[in-house]
C-alpha cells in the first residue's frame, strides 16, 4: 500500500512537472501569434495613415523573435496590399527588410510575396525600398542561386524605371546578387542570364549621376565577388573620368584601377596617334591626370590608388616626378637639379644669387606639352596640393612605389625631403616615416642630408624622434655627412636634453653602419693630438657619451680604430660597456684580453654563449631531482641570481632570462614553503611560519600573473605551466588556511572552489595534459573522483601529499619573449622645486613614458598616483595619448590631473605605470582554438573569470608637490 | 525632364579691352603693372571688370580713359555693374576717380575682404600722391568713402542678381586675401573673369577653384604664360634656411616687402618656422598700414588656406606670437633679428633706412622677395653692385649678403591650363600679359582644348559668337501627344516634334497648329503635294492599279493600304490614282497626292514608285 502510495505521489509529482513544462511551452506558443496579432489589431485600429505609421514605428523599436518573424511578415504584407498611403507602405517595406535580417530566420518563404508586392507598386520610393528589402533577402540566401536569379531578373525589369532611386537599387541588387560564375548563368536560360556586366555597363551613360555612380559601384561589387570584369569596360570607364560629378569620377577612378590590375599587359591604342601602350601604363596616366582634378575627394582617391600600381613601367613612373620647368619659353632646371649639380661640381650650397636660376636653352614651342595625357608631374602636383589629405595620400603612394622600385626611390628622395617642411605636422611625420621605409634603397647626398638634419630642431618631439629613427637606417655617402649628422645631433641634444636616449641610439646605428666613414673622423672627434695630451673629457657629459657611442659602434667592425684611442678612451669604454651595455658593443681591444676573449665577433646569435649559458643553467635546474632539498634550494638561488644578471647584461635575452628567473623564483618559494616544519606540528603553534607560507603562496600568485600578462610572445605551452604554478599556489593557500583556521565551514567553500578551478584547468588545457606527466595536476586529476566525494580535511591531506610528491615542470622557452617595460621619462623626479597649486583646484602633470612590448596599451596601461597619505588614484589615459613609433614600442604622452587638500609643506607623490590585466582576457582563452571548449567556457564559474588586477611595471617617479590653502 | 533647344539665332556679345591708347606705347612693362579694365557686353548687358590704375604715371594717363566707354552720356546709364576682383591697386586704384569724379552710381561688386582692405590701400595711395607729391585734382578721402558706399559685398559662391537677367557669382582665386573670380551670367550666356589667380596654394591662401560651369568665354590673366614654375617648397625651404643660418650667426635679416599680400605669407612662414624650431630671435614688422591689414586677415579666416582655417579655433595664425611691431630704435639693438620693412624695392622709407644701417656688416642679410624696378636700390644690389652712391655723394659699401627669393602668386602656364580644364569654356580670352608670351599660350590652348582663343590688344574689341539656347514654353497637351508618338523617351537625346512656334510679346511658345490658328485668327489652309510618276506598263489601268496595290501592300505592312472601289489606292491619307498616258498607252501615269503633314510618307512613296514595279506579277 505504502509502495502504491509512494508511486502515486511520484506520479503526481512527475505529472505536475510535466504540466509545468507544458504550460511554459504553451505560453511560448501563445506569444508568437500574440505579437503579430497585436500588430494586426493595431493596424486595423489605425484610422489614418499617420496612426498606422506611428504603430509601425513603435513596432520597429521592439525586437521580434525568430519564430514569429514569418507571422509578422504575413500580417505586414496583408496590410501592405490594403494600404493606400505610400509612406505607410514604405515603412512596411523597410520593416520587411529589417525582419528578414533577423538572425536565424531564413527568408526563403517570403521571397515570392516580396516579389509580388513589386508588381502593382506605383510609388517610386516604395519600389526602391522594396528592392532594398529584396537585396537583404538575397544576401541572406547565399546558397540559393535560383532565388538570386529571380531577384536579379526582377531588378533587370525595373531598370527602366524613371526614378533614379529605383534604378540605383536595381543596380545595387544586381551588383550584389548577380551571377558570378558563367556556368550558372548558362544553366538558367532566362533573361537575367544575359551578361550582367552588359546590363550594368549600359547604365554607365544614364542621365542621372547617382545612377551612373551606382552602376560603377555595382561593377566594382561584382569584381569583389570574384567576377572577372571584361576589358571592354575600360574604354567606357575612361569616358566616365570626364564626368561632371565628382562621385562618378571617384568611382570611375576605382574601376580603372581594378581593370588595370586585371589586364595590366593588354595593349590599348593611344587616341590621336597610332601608337599603342600597355593598359596599366595608360590607366596609370589617366589616374595621374585625376590627381589634378577639381574635387579633392577624387584627388585623394587617385593619389591613393597610384601607390598600388606597381606593374607600371619605370619611365612612366619617373615622369610623375618630372615637371618640365620653363621661364619665358626657355628650359629651366629645377632647384633639385641645381642642387645636385652644385653638389657634383664640388661646390656646396653657394647660396642663391640673382639670376642663379636663369633659364638656359631655348625650348621648341611645339614640344612643350602643357597638359599631358600622361603621368607628367602627377606627384609634383599631389605633393603641392591644397588639401593635406591629398598630400598625405601622395606621400603614401610615393612610399609604396618607391619600395618596389629602387630607381624611383632615388628620384623621389628630393620630393620627400621637401615634404619635411610641410606646414601640417602630420604630413611631415608621414614623409619622415616614408623615408625611413625606403631608406634601404637610397643613399643621401650631402645637401639632402643637410635638409633632413635641419628638421632636427623641430619643437615637436614626434618629429624629432621619427627623424632619429630615420637616421638610424639611412646610408650616408661621405664622412662630411657623418660629421654633419653628428654635429646636428649634438646641437639637438643641447637644445632638447630629453632626447638623450633616442640620440644615443641613433648614433649607435649610424656608427655601426658607416665604420669606414667614421674612421678618419676619430682623431677629430676624440680631439686627440699626436704630440700633446689633451684634457680628459667629462665622462658624464651626454654629448661626449654620444660621440663615444658613435665611435665604439664603428670600431666594432673596424679593427684598426682602437689604435687611435687614447688611454682614457679605453677606461671610458669599460665604464660605458658596463653602464650602457645596450648602446656599446663588445670590442676586441688590444691589451684587454679579458674583454675580447669573452665574445668573439663572428658568432651568430644562435651559438651565442650567453644563450648557451641560459640553457645550460636551466638544464641543471631541471635535473635537480637527485639533489637533497638544501642543494636544490641553493642551486635555484644561484641560478636565479645568474639569470637576473644575464638579463641585465644581454638586452636581447632579458625577457627570456627574467621570465625563467621568475618561474624558478616561484618554484623556490613553493619548495621553501613546503620545507617548513609547520606541517609536522599542530596548527596553532606555528603562526609565524604560517605567515611565511601564506605570503609565499600570495607571492607566487602575483608572480604568475606577471608571467602571464607582462611578457609578449608567451605561447600556450607556457601559459599551461603558469596556470599550473598558480594552481599549486592555490593549493598551498588552501592547505595553509586549513591548518590555521578552526572549524570546517569556511573550508567547504574553499575546497569546492579549488576543485572547480582544477576542473576548469583540465577543460582549458586538455590538449596540453599529456605533456604534464607526473606533475601536480596530473596526479590530482587521477585522484579527482576521490577528491570530489571526500571531506575537506581529507582533501587537504591529499593535496599536501601530492604537492610534495609532484615533480617540477620543465618550462619550455618560446622563440621570442619580451618583457613589457615602461620607463617614465617625464617627470624626471629630480626637481627640488615643488609644484605649487591651490588646494581644491587641479594641476596638470605632464607624463611622458616609453612602453615596450606592451600589447594593446590603450586598454591596459594605467597611471597610478600615490599620495603621501596612502591615497591612490588610477588614471586611464586617453587612447589618443598613445603613439606608436615603431613595432613593439609605444609612447605615452599624457596629462595627469592632481588635486589634494592643503598641505603644510611640500611632499612627494609617486607616479607609476600599471599594467591592468583581466584573467578573462587571459592568453589561454585566446590562444586555444574555440571549437574545443567554447561551450564549456560559458559554464566556467564566474569566480575564476573575474579576477582583475594590476601589475606595476615601471619604476615609480617622485614628484614634489605643494597644495597651498586657498586664499579667502 | 525633357528639354528642347531651338537654335533660332546667334546672339553676339562684345568685349572691349579698354585702356587709352597712350598705354600702348609701353608694351611689356606696361602690360604687367596694372590698369586692368575690361568691358564686357553680354546679351545687352554691359559690365566693367576691374578698374585699375597705372603705377608708372603721375598724370592723366594713370587712369583708364573712361570717355572711351560713352562719348557723352552718363556711365550709370551705360554700365549695369562694376566688378572688382581684388584689392591690388592695378585692379581697383581708379575706382574713386571713376565713381566720384567721372560719375557712376550703379552697383560695384567685390568680395568682403576686398571691400574691407581696398579703402586702406586707396587712402594710402591718395596720401602718397597728394600729401607727399603735392598733387591737386586727385580724389579725396571723402570720395573714397562715398565710393565704398556704392560697393555691394558678395560671398563666395553666392549668386547675386544684379537685375532680373544679370547675375554674378564669385569663386575663390587665391592670389591675395579676398581675390575672387567672377562668373557673369545673362540667361544661358556666361563669362568668367578670373582677375589674378593662383593655382598652387601658399602658406596663407588656398588654390583657385572653379566648377565645370562651361562659360561661353573665359577671360584669364596670363602673367606667366610661358613659365612653368618649380615647386614652392624648395623656395620656402631655401628662404627659411637662409634666415635661420643668419640668425644663428647672430646676424640681422632685412626683408623689404610691400605691405599686403606676400608680406603676410612670409610672416606666416617665419612665424610657423619660429614656432617649430623654437627660435627666440625677435621678428619685427614695420607698423602702420600693415597693422590694420593684419587685423582684417585675422577676420577673414574663411578666405585662407586649410591649415589656418582648421587651426584657428586653437589659435588664429595671424595673431603672431613671435612677430612684434617695429620701432625705429630697434634697428640699433645688438643681436640677431628679422625685420620686415616697407617698401619692397628699397627705394625710400623705412626699408632703405634700415638697409643703410646694416649694409656694412657681412653677418647681415637682405632678402628681396620680389621683383625690383630698374633704378631702385633693390635692383642695383640684386644685379651685384657692391658700392652704392647715396644722396649727398655718400658711398655706401654693401657687405651684407644679398639674396633673392621669388614668391609670386600668379598661376603659371600649367595652372592656367588647369583652370581652363576645370571650367571647360567655349572660348578663351587672354589679358594681363605680354603679347609674345600670350601668343605661345594661345597656340597651346587652341591645340589642346580645341577652343578658340583671343588675345586682344589694348582698345581692341573682340566679338564672340555664341549659341545661346532659347527656352520655349510648350503646352502640356501637345507635349503629351508628341511624346506618345515614336520610340520610348530617351531623356538625353534630342527629339524632333511638330508644332507651331509662336513669338508673341517677347515670349516663345510652342503650340499645336490648330491652337496657333485659333489664336492668330487665321483660317486653315490645306497644302497638298501632287506628284506624277510614270510607269511602263502595257496592261489595263485597273490591272496596273492592282499591281501597284499588291506591291505597296507587300512593302508597307504597318500602314493601312486600301483599294477603293473608284479605282484609287489610299495609303493612310495618301491618294494614288492611275491613268493611262494620253499619248503612249504603254505608259501609265500614277498620280500621288499627299498633304503637308504626310510629307515624310509621301516622299517615301514617290521614291518607291519611281523605282518601278516588280517585273513578275504574283
Amino acid at each position: 500500500m505504502a509502495a502504491h502510495l509512494k508511486k502515486r505521489v511520484y506520479e503526481e509529482f512527475t505529472k505536475v512537472v510535466q504540466q509545468h513544462e507544458d504550460l511554459s511551452t504553451k505560453k511560448l506558443r501563445l506569444t508568437k501569434p500574440s505579437k503579430s496579432a497585436a500588430l494586426h489589431v493595431d493596424l486595423c485600429k489605425a484610422t489614418s495613415p499617420a496612426d498606422a505609421l506611428q504603430y509601425l514605428l513603435q513596432f520597429a523599436r521592439k525586437p521580434v523573435e525568430v519564430e514569429s518573424v514569418e507571422g509578422v511578415v504575413r500580417i505586414l504584407l496583408e496590410h501592405y496590399y490594403k494600404e493606400n498611403d505610400a509612406s505607410v507602405r514604405l515603412k512596411i517595406a523597410s520593416l520587411l527588410g529589417l525582419l528578414s535580417k533577423t538572425a536565424g530566420f531564413s527568408p526563403d518563404c517570403i521571397v515570392d510575396d516580396a516579389i509580388n508586392t513589386l508588381q502593382n507598386e506605383k510609388s517610386h520610393q516604395v519600389l526602391a525600398q522594396l528592392l532594398d528589402t529584396l537585396l537583404v533577402i538575397g544576401t541572406k540566401l547565399p546558397e540559393n542561386p535560383s532565388v538570386r536569379m529571380r531577384l536579379v531578373e526582377v531588378a533587370c525589369k525595373h531598370l527602366t524605371d524613371s526614378s533614379h532611386g529605383v534604378r540605383n537599387k536595381c543596380l545595387q541588387l544586381i551588383g550584389c546578387l548577380g551571377p558570378v560564375e558563367k556556368g550558372v548563368a548558362k544553366e538558367a536560360e532566362s533573361q537575367a542570364a544575359k551578361d550582367v556586366q552588359k546590363i550594368i555597363g549600359d547604365h554607365f551613360n544614364d542621365q542621372d549621376p547617382r545612377v551612373r555612380t551606382a552602376a560603377i559601384k555595382a561593377m566594382l561589387q561584382l569584381h569583389e565577388r570574384g567576377l572577372k570584369l571584361q576589358q571592354a569596360i575600360y574604354s567606357q570607364a575612361c569616358k566616365l573620368l570626364a564626368d561632371d560629378y565628382e562621385q562618378v569620377r571617384s568611382a570611375a577612378v576605382q574601376l580603372i584601377w581594378v581593370l588595370s590590375q586585371l589586364y595590366p599587359e593588354s595593349i590599348v591604342p593611344i587616341p590621336s596617334s597610332n601608337e599603342e601602350i600597355r593598359l596599366v601604363d595608360d590607366a596609370f596616366g589617366k589616374i595621374c591626370h585625376m590627381v589634378s582634378d577639381g574635387s579633392w575627394v577624387v584627388r585623394v582617391q587617385a593619389a591613393k590608388l597610384l601607390g598600388s600600381m606597381q606593374q607600371v613601367s619605370s619611365h612612366f613612373l619617373e615622369q610623375t616626378l618630372d615637371k618640365k620647368l620653363m621661364s619665358d619659353l626657355r628650359r629651366k632646371r629645377t632647384a633639385h637639379e641645381r642642387a645636385k649639380e652644385l653638389y657634383s661640381s664640388g661646390e656646396f650650397s653657394s647660396g642663391r644669387k640673382w639670376g642663379d636660376d636663369a633659364p638656359k636653352e631655348e625650348i621648341d614651342t611645339g614640344a612643350v606639352n602643357l597638359i599631358e595625357s600622361g603621368a607628367c608631374g602627377a606627384f609634383v602636383h599631389g605633393l603641392e596640393d591644397e588639401m593635406y589629405e591629398v598630400r598625405i595620400a601622395a606621400v603614401e603612394a610615393l612610399c609604396m612605389l618607391a619600395q618596389s622600385s629602387p630607381s624611383f626611390a632615388e628620384k623621389c628622395l628630393d620630393f620627400l625631403v621637401d615634404m619635411f617642411n610641410d606646414e601640417i605636422e602630420e604630413v611631415r611625420l608621414q614623409s619622415i616615416h616614408t623615408m625611413r621605409k625606403i631608406s634601404n634603397n637610397i643613399t643621401l647626398r650631402e645637401d639632402q642630408l643637410d635638409t633632413v638634419l635641419a628638421v632636427l630642431e623641430d619643437s615637436s618631439r614626434d618629429i624629432r624622434e621619427a627623424l632619429h629613427e630615420l637616421l638610424c637606417c639611412t646610408n650616408v655617402s661621405t664622412k662630411e655627412g657623418i660629421h654633419l649628422a653628428l654635429v646636428e645631433l649634438l646641437k639637438n641634444l643641447t637644445k632638447y636634453p630629453t632626447d638623450r636616449e633616442s640620440i644615443w641610439k641613433c648614433l649607435k646605428f649610424l656608427g655601426s653602419r658607416h665604420p669606414t666613414l667614421v674612421l678618419p673622423l676619430v682623431p677629430e672627434l676624440l680631439s686627440t693630438h699626436p704630440f700633446f695630451d689633451t684634457p680628459e673629457p667629462d665622462m658624464d657629459d651626454p654629448a661626449y657619451i654620444a660621440v663615444l657611442v658613435l665611435i665604439f659602434n664603428a670600431a666594432k667592425s673596424c679593427p684598426t680604430m682602437p689604435a687611435l684611442f687614447s688611454d682614457h678612451t679605453f677606461r671610458h669604454y669599460a665604464y660605458l660597456r658596463d653602464s650602457l651595455s645596450h648602446l656599446v658593443p663588445p670590442l676586441r681591444l688590444p691589451g684587454r684580453k679579458l674583454v675580447s676573449s669573452a665574445v668573439s665577433p663572428s658568432i651568430t646569435p644562435h651559438e651565442d654563449p650567453s644563450q648557451q649559458f641560459l640553457h645550460q643553467s636551466l638544464e641543471r635546474v631541471y635535473n635537480f631531482q637527485h639533489l637533497d632539498p638544501r642543494g636544490i634550494q641553493e642551486l635555484l638561488e644561484f641560478t636565479i641570481r645568474d639569470l637576473q644578471r644575464l638579463g641585465e647584461l644581454q638586452s636581447e635575452l632579458a625577457g627570456m632570462a627574467d621570465f625563467t628567473a621568475t618561474y624558478l623564483q616561484c618554484q623556490l618559494l613553493l619548495i621553501k614553503a613546503l620545507q617548513e616544519k609547520l606541517w609536522n606540528v599542530a596548527a596553532p603553534l606555528y603562526l609565524k611560519q604560517n605567515a611565511l607560507a601564506s605570503t609565499a603562496a600570495k607571492q607566487i600568485l602575483e608572480e604568475t600573473y606577471k608571467m602571464e600578462f607582462m611578457y609578449s610572445g608567451v605561447e600556450s605551452r607556457q601559459v599551461v605551466i603558469i596556470h599550473h604554478m598558480r594552481l599549486q599556489a592555490k593549493a598551498l593557500q588552501l592547505i595553509v588556511t586549513a591548518r590555521t583556521t578552526r572549524g570546517v565551514e569556511p573550508l567547504f567553500g574553499m575546497c569546492e572552489k579549488f576543485l572547480q578551478e582544477v576542473d576548469s584547468f583540465q577543460r582549458c588545457f586538455i590538449s596540453e595534459l599529456p605533456h604534464m606527466q607526473g606533475s601536480f595536476v596530473d596526479k590530482l586529476l587521477d585522484l579527482m573522483p576521490r577528491l570530489v566525494t571526500s571531506k575537506p580535511s581529507e582533501v587537504v591531506k591529499i593535496l599536501q601529499t601530492t604537492l610534495r610528491q609532484s615533480t617540477f615542470l620543465h618550462l619550455p622557452l618560446p622563440e621570442q619573449l619580451h618583457r613589457a617595460t615602461a620607463n617614465i621619462i617625464e617627470p624626471t623626479g629630480e626637481s627640488d622645486n615643488p609644484l605649487r597649486f591651490t588646494s581644491g583646484l587641479v594641476v596638470a602633470l605632464d607624463v611622458d613614458a616609453t612602453l615596450e612590448h606592451v600589447q594593446d596599451p590603450q586598454g591596459t596601461v594605467k597611471v597610478q598616483v600615490l599620495y603621501p597619505d596612502g591615497q591612490a588614484q588610477i588614471i586611464h589615459p586617453k587612447p589618443a595619448d598613445f603613439r606608436n613609433p615603431g613595432p613593439g614600442r609605444h609612447r605615452l604622452i599624457t596629462q595627469v590631473y592632481l588635486s589634494h587638500t592643503a598641505w603644510t609643506e611640500p611632499c612627494q607623490i609617486e607616479v607609476r605605470l600599471l599594467l591592468a590585466y583581466n584573467s578573462n582576457r587571459s592568453k589561454a582563452s585566446t590562444r586555444i582554438p574555440k571549437s574545443t571548449w567554447s561551450e564549456s567556457l560559458e559554464a566556467l564559474p564566474p569566480s575564476e573569470n573575474g579576477i582583475e588586477g594590476t601589475i606595476p611595471f615601471s619604476k615609480p617617479v617622485k614628484v614634489y608637490i605643494m597644495p597651498k590653502p586657498a586664499r579667502r | 525632364m525633357f528639354s528642347w533647344f531651338f537654335l533660332l539665332f546667334c546672339d553676339v556679345f562684345l568685349v572691349f579691352c579698354d585702356v587709352s591708347l597712350l598705354f600702348c606705347c609701353c608694351p611689356g612693362a606696361g602690360q604687367d603693372v596694372g590698369r586692368s579694365c575690361i568691358l564686357v557686353s553680354i546679351a545687352g548687358k554691359n559690365v566693367m571688370l576691374d578698374c585699375g590704375m597705372h603705377m608708372g604715371y603721375n598724370d592723366d594717363r594713370r587712369f583708364p580713359d573712361f570717355s572711351y566707354i560713352t562719348q557723352n552720356g552718363r556711365l550709370t546709364d551705360f554700365l549695369d555693374c562694376v566688378i572688382i576682383s581684388h584689392f591690388h591697386l592695378d585692379h581697383c586704384g581708379a575706382l574713386p576717380y571713376f565713381s566720384e569724379m567721372v560719375g557712376y552710381d550703379g552697383p560695384i561688386y567685390m568680395s568682403h575682404p576686398t571691400k574691407a582692405i581696398c579703402p586702406i590701400l586707396l587712402e594710402d595711395y591718395r596720401k602718397i600722391t597728394v600729401d607727399k607729391k603735392g598733387e591737386t585734382n586727385f580724389f579725396t578721402s571723402q570720395m573714397i568713402k562715398d565710393c565704398m558706399k556704392k560697393v555691394v559685398a558678395v560671398h563666395l559662391h553666392q549668386t547675386v542678381q544684379v537685375d532680373e537677367e544679370l547675375e554674378i557669382k564669385a569663386y575663390y582665386a587665391g592670389h591675395v586675401l579676398g581675390a575672387a573670380m567672377f562668373q557673369i551670367k545673362v540667361g544661358c550666356e556666361s563669362v568668367v573673369y578670373t582677375g589674378d589667380y593662383n593655382m598652387t596654394p601658399d602658406r596663407h591662401l588656398g588654390a583657385a577653384w572653379i566648377d565645370k560651369c562651361r562659360p561661353d568665354l573665359l577671360i584669364t590673366e596670363s602673367t606667366y604664360a610661358t613659365t612653368i614654375r618649380d615647386s614652392k617648397r624648395c623656395r620656402e625651404r631655401d628662404f627659411l634656411k637662409k634666415v635661420h643660418e643668419t640668425v644663428e650667426r647672430g646676424g640681422k635679416v632685412l626683408i623689404p616687402v610691400f605691405a599686403l599680400g606676400r608680406a603676410q605669407e612670409l610672416c606666416i612662414l617665419l612665424e610657423t618656422f619660429w614656432e617649430r624650431m623654437n627660435l627666440k630671435a625677435p621678428i619685427y614688422f614695420s607698423t602702420g598700414l600693415t597693422e590694420k591689414a593684419n587685423h582684417y586677415y585675422k577676420l577673414f579666416i574663411t578666405w585662407t588656406n586649410q591649415k589656418i582655417r582648421k587651426t584657428f579655433v586653437q589659435r588664429n595664425m595671424f595673431e603672431f606670437k613671435h612677430i612684434k611691431a617695429f620701432d625705429r630704435a630697434f634697428a640699433d639693438n645688438p643681436g640677431p633679428m628679422v625685420v620686415f620693412a616697407t617698401p619692397g624695392m628699397l627705394h625710400a622709407g623705412q626699408s632703405l633706412q634700415i638697409f643703410r644701417k646694416w649694409a656694412g656688416n657681412e653677418k647681415n642679410m637682405v632678402i628681396m622677395p620680389g621683383y625690383c624696378v630698374q633704378g631702385t636700390v633693390g635692383h642695383k644690389i640684386l644685379s651685384g653692385q657692391r658700392k652704392l652712391e647715396m644722396e649727398g655723394r655718400q658711398i655706401l659699401e654693401v657687405k651684407m649678403q644679398v639674396e633673392y627669393m621669388s614668391f609670386s602668386a600668379h598661376a603659371d602656364a600649367k595652372g592656367i591650363m588647369q583652370l581652363i580644364r576645370q571650367a571647360e569654356p567655349r572660348n578663351v580670352l587672354l589679358v594681363h600679359g605680354e603679347a609674345k608670351k600670350m601668343e605661345f599660350l594661345r597656340q597651346k590652348i587652341e591645340q589642346e582644348f580645341h577652343v578658340s582663343c583671343f588675345m586682344p590688344a589694348n582698345g581692341e574689341t573682340t566679338t564672340i559668337l555664341t549659341n545661346p539656347s532659347i527656352p520655349v514654353d510648350i503646352s502640356l497637351g501637345l507635349l503629351k501627344r508628341e511624346t506618345a508618338i515614336g520610340a520610348a523617351p530617351d531623356a538625353k537625346k534630342p527629339k524632333l516634334m511638330h508644332g507651331t512656334l509662336l513669338m508673341k510679346d517677347n515670349s516663345f511658345r510652342l503650340v499645336s497648329p490648330e491652337q496657333a490658328l485659333k489664336e492668330l485668327g487665321l483660317a486653315e489652309h490645306q497644302l497638298r503635294f501632287t506628284c506624277r510618276v510614270h510607269i511602263q506598263d502595257p496592261r489595263k489601268e485597273h490591272e496596273t492599279v492592282l499591281r501597284v496595290y499588291n506591291h505597296l501592300k507587300g512593302i508597307l505592312k504597318d500602314y493601312s493600304v486600301q483599294h477603293l472601289p473608284d479605282g484609287s489606292i489610299t495609303v493612310e491619307s495618301i491618294l494614288i490614282q492611275a491613268t493611262a498616258h494620253s499619248e503612249d498607252q504603254g505608259t501609265k501615269v500614277l498620280l500621288v497626292s499627299w498633304t503637308y503633314q504626310d510629307e515624310e510618307l509621301g516622299s517615301y512613296l514617290t521614291s518607291l514608285l519611281k523605282k518601278g514595279l516588280p517585273q513578275s506579277t504574283p
